[in-house]
């Protein structure tokens, strides 16, 4: 038997609300598909099982706000290797009884035991002076506890978090969701930073013969090259691309990159793409735009939110040569790239006009220093210099 | 032979293509001769599926190269024009 339970899609999130179910009991489920639609703060996210079997049982219901963690629904697995250890797995480990999901139904209800609330006395000052009843709203803290944060977010957005959301609505969810994860990774990442100029010359004049070889259809954006060099070069420096996880980095064997893309309406994303360091330009470039068209629809995948192993950002479209990124925990690292501008660079000692780009990394000085980084922008560096093995 | 399109369903096309790349943008104030990223902020990936949609729409190769003459609503009617004859 394999638990589904309510995934961690982002950095900040404590809990989702279940939408609807994809599935029925009694039917069967495949590895990464579909089988819940759940609304974060920041969309209405497609969450994929992780196992293949048939649906046991569904425990929580559309509607439930559903902290991160909670068992969802129960699937009896298929296609284990052998047959003994799924056997004695169900004899000796029956399932735990699932905790019961909270529930925003009324909001009048008390989320905790009957009697006092548990509330910081900061959220139980903030609250008192802003006059909201805190009994009417959902604590995110341990058991169920109100935080400061909750009566932040009941000031400028309803108590009853299980209503669908407006897109105004959304956006200030999201920049909350945002401003919680900037200012965790502030507070407990010691970041420093790096950056170098690289020399384009060479992949933007690649690029261009290719493209020119190319039907409009399968044209390469230059930012693909980008992204496949960041993937290349984590090979290299492996610590980069890591999860903090109970005070220690643990490595990331797969190289998923999340690329930052900003939101029409306001706000920003950076789902995952998946593998970038064994996949393709060409296939990056797909899977680049259909991120994108996604993103843009609100149409995520659960494992595009939860696993990127570390973010690009590109602000050179906005036209600012230089980012510094905040790091997006729990990963380890994020890169920057500004624009591509042409400016005097000495080549074989002369002064000539080149397209170059500005490259920085923000990294988390528990888990690497400055040489390693150093290392590590200089082989993105050195990848870019030859385009065509990419 | 069926009759060539006027100007003003070329551009009822165009504008349409635009709006399903930016869906949230109002195309009926744009000014023709400024560029589209400027008044959708568009980004390159945008623009290029705007370029795909054209190719796709009125069945035209558009070399990378000839990218600046399509990026805005006058420059567009242009080529479109130019490539029926």
């Amino acid at each position: 038997m394999a638990e589904f339970l309510m995934p961690t899609l982002g950095a900040d999130m404590t809990d989702g609300t279940l939408v609807q179910w994809k599935k029925k009991e009694g039917d069967r489920i495949a590895k990464g598909e579909s089988i819940a639609e759940v609304d974060t703060e920041k969309a209405v996210i497609d969450v994929e099982s992780h196992t293949t079997g048939i649906i046991e049982r569904l425990i929580t219901r559309p509607g439930d706000k559903i902290p991160v963690g909670t068992v969802m629904a129960i699937i009896r697995e298929e296609g284990r290797p052998t047959a003994r250890v799924a056997s004695s797995r169900s004899v000796t480990a029956p399932p735990a009884p699932p905790p019961p999901a909270q529930r925003t139904e009324s909001g009048a209800a008390a989320p905790s035991q009957a009697g006092r609330l548990r509330m910081s006395p900061a959220a139980r000052k903030l609250a008192a002076e802003r006059g909201i009843d805190a009994s009417t709203l959902q604590g995110t803290g341990p058991e169920g506890a109100i935080t400061l944060e909750d009566i932040e977010r009941a000031t400028t957005t309803p108590a009853d978090i299980a209503k669908p959301v407006g897109a105004a609505d959304r956006q200030a969810r999201m920049r909350q969701t945002i401003a919680a994860a900037m200012a965790r990774s502030k507070r407990d990442i010691p970041h420093y930073y790096l950056s170098t100029t690289i020399d384009m010359d060479r992949a933007i004049t690649w690029l261009k013969d290719t493209n020119e070889r190319r039907p409009v259809t399968e044209r390469l954006l230059y930012s693909v090259l980008l992204i496949k060099a960041v993937a290349l070069a984590l090979r290299r420096v492996p610590e980069l691309n890591a999860l903090w996880k109970d005070g220690e980095a643990g490595r990331s064997e797969r190289i998923h990159i999340g690329t930052a893309i900003s939101l029409r309406q306001g706000g920003l994303v950076a789902p995952a793409l998946h593998d970038a360091d064994r996949l393709s330009l060409s296939e990056l470039m797909q899977n680049f735009q259909d991120l994108v068209k996604r993103a843009r629809a609100g149409s995520l995948r659960s494992s595009e939110l939860s696993d990127p192993t570390i973010t690009v950002t590109s602000l050179g479209e906005q036209g600012v040569e230089t980012v510094f990124g905040v790091i997006y925990p729990p990963q380890v690292a994020l890169v920057g790239f500004g624009k591509v501008v042409e400016r005097p660079w000495v080549a074989d000692g002369l002064v000539v006009p080149r397209p170059v780009l500005m490259a920085s990394l923000s990294a988390d000085h528990r888990v690497t220093d400055g040489h390693r980084g150093g290392l590590f922008l200089a082989e993105i560096d050195r990848l870019l210099q030859e385009p065509q093995s990419l | 032979m069926s009759t060539p399109p006027s100007e003003g369903e070329t551009r009822s096309q165009v504008l349409r293509l635009l709006g399903e790349i930016a869906p949230e943008a109002d195309t009926t104030s744009l000014r023709p001769d400024v560029s589209f990223r400027d008044q959708l902020d568009l980004d390159s990936m945008d623009f290029l599926n705007f370029v795909v949609a054209l190719h796709k729409e009125f069945h035209i190769e558009i070399p990378e190269a000839d990218y600046p003459k399509y990026m805005t609503l006058n420059g567009c009617l242009i080529q479109l024009s130019a490539a029926r004859s």
